[in-house]
């Protein structure tokens, strides 16, 4: 323990008279660990990022549009020819075990009046399990429920920028809108969810009754026409199996031949999002990997530097080898001064790496995240280093023979 | 005395301090073999003051290297209080230069940007003592070569001549066996020299410890009370100095 303190000591004092040299072989370091911890914030954000939308998104999401009919050779897209209806989805609920909620929708852009506002948004008419699937709650009032869908009650929930627009500072709960002039009761205020993947704001739209948006808003091509079903899958496992019940299910009930294309299309939003999460995964190991490098480089550095330091000092250790020194005691001299180099040059380095994403983060709005895991890893990674590459020029010392140590000049 | 195991302290005769017998040691130089110790035979006792002389190239540093533990014999043996040091590892031979062995070189090897205690203390760092006891026994063995009031000077704030007391302090520290001094004058001035021998005439008669040094300087050599003279890697002469009547 003696021992230990004292080249603890002997190293602190080498690297003391060395100031200039100790830091620039420590700031090798310092911007290793920095960028490492940098990248990792930059990398971890990105995928936070991804991991939010999906959940705004709703996770297992199947993603059932009418359309794309064939008609005298005529191919049209997907949704130009509704043909789905609310029986559909309530098929799909009763007979497909491993969905777990089912939400029809029928929906348009529309005028909204209160007072002297007046707003134009987007109307989404749909059952009450579509919040449960986006797992979206309120942030105030109450969500409306399966007697408003039979009754086809004329309440709404507005989301948070229409709630903004039309009421300003006002509580919107209780008060009557107007929907292509139809009046709607606000009966709550949906809870504020931010952009989509694409940019879209989510929360600029009102979600009413499907039954109230097919009879007063959009009117029915047939009845109980819907434009979209969003299906819930119980586990990411069934994603594939459900999206082929679906397909078999809506064939039937849309009688459909065996060589007819299908009248609507089946769209997977998990496999979407999960490309989307494999590029940020590969980006941020990517940056994570480039940042490393520069964190070897700095070891390098180390290294070079321990090793003029051997040879400069070759008469030092020639003295303490023959007043006594073990190879262990110059070893652990040598490997302690490195180490301390990496572990100051690391800790000064992660202070380095979170002010520069934090500057970075604020200059250009990405998303950045730390974790105490990233920090520890690049300091303990640092410390590593030091080891890895101390041990070499350390090794060498500690095996001079100090005749020839004792005479070099 | 942490070291030795017993099969190892073989019995000298007579109790010598220093047993050494046929010593040989051959260098391989590329393709030329140097025979730098032809066969020395030799025994010296506790408290003596033993000066070894010969021209350069006479075998005698390969000699001091030997008994210093730093080098190893080609063949022959060496008992240094009846410790043979031939099948030691080099850890091991460390701890004995460590606990027997004081050294003084002609170049004074201390460490600069260090304190002159610092240097001092450094053979009681290897030897593991705590930082108090070090300090302590540092100042003392400083005062005993009259540096007491220089302790925290750095060596580029000394003279030569109290470098080398420095120096001599360091290999008194651990209270060695013998201590060995290599040209300890050599890069003095007269004056300084006999300053400095007048320190080895004192550590040998008042404190009865075993010297041996290296010079080629005849009146340095007059000092020591035992003169050896080494010509081509043998002892060609081997008296008691003529100061010493």
């Amino acid at each position: 323990m003696t021992r230990l303190l004292a080249s603890l000591r002997i190293a602190l004092r080498a690297l003391m008279v060395n100031k200039m040299r100790s830091s620039l072989t420590m700031l090798g370091i310092i911007i290793g660990v920095g960028a490492v911890i940098a990248m990792i914030a930059v990398g971890s954000g990105a995928k936070k990022r991804i991991a939010e939308q999906i959940a705004s998104m709703g996770s297992n999401l199947l993603i059932v549009l009418s359309g794309s009919s064939t008609s005298g050779g005529l191919r049209f897209g997907s949704g130009t020819v509704p043909t789905l209806t609310a029986d559909d989805a309530k098929a799909i609920q009763a007979e497909i075990p491993a969905v777990k909620y089912v939400a029809p929708s029928l929906g348009g852009v529309a005028q909204v009046v209160f007072g002297n506002q007046n707003w134009s948004t987007l109307i989404n008419g749909t059952t009450p399990e579509a919040l449960e699937i986006r797992e979206w709650p309120l942030s105030s009032g109450r969500p409306f429920t399966q007697q408003d869908i039979e009754g086809a009650t004329k309440v709404c929930l507005l989301g948070k920028t229409v709630a903004d627009n039309l009421f300003g500072g006002i509580d919107p709960v209780g008060q009557i809108v107007r929907i292509k002039k139809v009046p709607f009761t606000v009966i709550g205020v949906l809870a504020p969810k931010g952009q989509s993947t694409y940019g879209q704001d989510q929360d600029d739209t009102i979600i009413v009754p499907l039954t109230t948006a097919q009879k007063r808003l959009f009117g029915m091509q047939f009845p109980g026409m819907v434009r979209v079903i969003a299906v819930q899958a119980r586990e990411p496992e069934v994603m594939k199996q459900v999206e082929d019940q679906i397909n078999d299910l809506l064939r039937q009930r849309h009688h459909l031949q065996a060589k007819q294309d299908n009248d609507f299309t089946v769209r997977n939003l998990t496999e979407v999002m999960s490309t989307a999460e494999q590029s940020a995964n590969v980006m941020s190991l990517l940056l994570g990997a480039i940042a490393s490098i520069s964190l070897i480089v700095g070891g390098i550095g180390i290294m070079n530097i321990m090793l003029v330091s051997v040879t400069e000092r070759t008469r030092e250790i020639g003295i303490r080898i023959a007043v006594g020194a073990k190879g262990r005691d110059i070893l652990l001299q040598f490997l302690i001064e490195s180490l301390v180099l990496s572990l100051i040059g690391g800790t000064l380095g992660i202070g380095i790496g979170i002010v520069g994403t934090l500057i970075l983060s604020t200059f250009t709005q990405w998303p950045t995240l730390f974790s105490i895991q990233a920090i520890l890893l690049a300091f303990l990674f640092s410390g590593s280093v030091g080891v890895f590459f101390g041990f070499y020029p350390a090794r060498k010392a500690s095996l001079l023979n100090p005749i020839e140590a004792l005479h070099y000049e | 005395m942490r070291f030795a195991p017993c099969s190892l302290r073989l019995k000298g005769k007579m109790g010598s301090l220093i047993q050494v017998q046929d010593l040989v040691k051959v260098y391989s130089l590329g393709e030329v073999e140097v025979q730098a110790l032809q066969g020395v035979s030799l025994s010296i006792d506790r408290g003596e003051f033993v000066a070894i002389m010969g021209a350069s190239g006479s075998g005698k540093s390969t000699f001091m290297n030997i008994l210093g533990f730093l080098d190893r014999p080609t063949s022959g043996q060496y008992l240094l209080e009846g410790i043979n040091g031939e099948h030691l590892s080099r850890d091991e031979l460390a701890e004995i230069r460590n606990q027997k062995i004081g050294f003084v070189f002609q170049g004074f090897n201390l460490l600069s940007r260090t304190s002159a205690l610092e240097n001092v203390e450094l053979p009681l760092i290897y030897a593991g003592t705590s930082t108090s006891k070090r300090k302590e026994i540092a100042q003392k063995a400083l005062s005993a070569v009259g540096l007491e009031g220089r302790s925290h000077h750095h060596p580029s704030q000394l003279s030569g001549g109290e470098q080398q007391r420095v120096a001599i302090a360091r290999g008194l520290v651990n209270q060695p066996s013998i201590l060995l001094a290599d040209e300890p004058t050599g890069n003095l001035d007269s004056k300084t020299s006999i300053e400095i021998m007048g320190i080895f005439r004192r550590l040998n008669g008042d404190l009865g410890i075993t010297i041996i040094m290296i010079t080629h300087e005849p009146d340095i050599a007059s000092f020591a009370k035992r003169n050896i003279l080494f010509r081509d890697g043998k002892i060609v002469d081997d008296r008691n100095s003529a100061l010493q009547g």
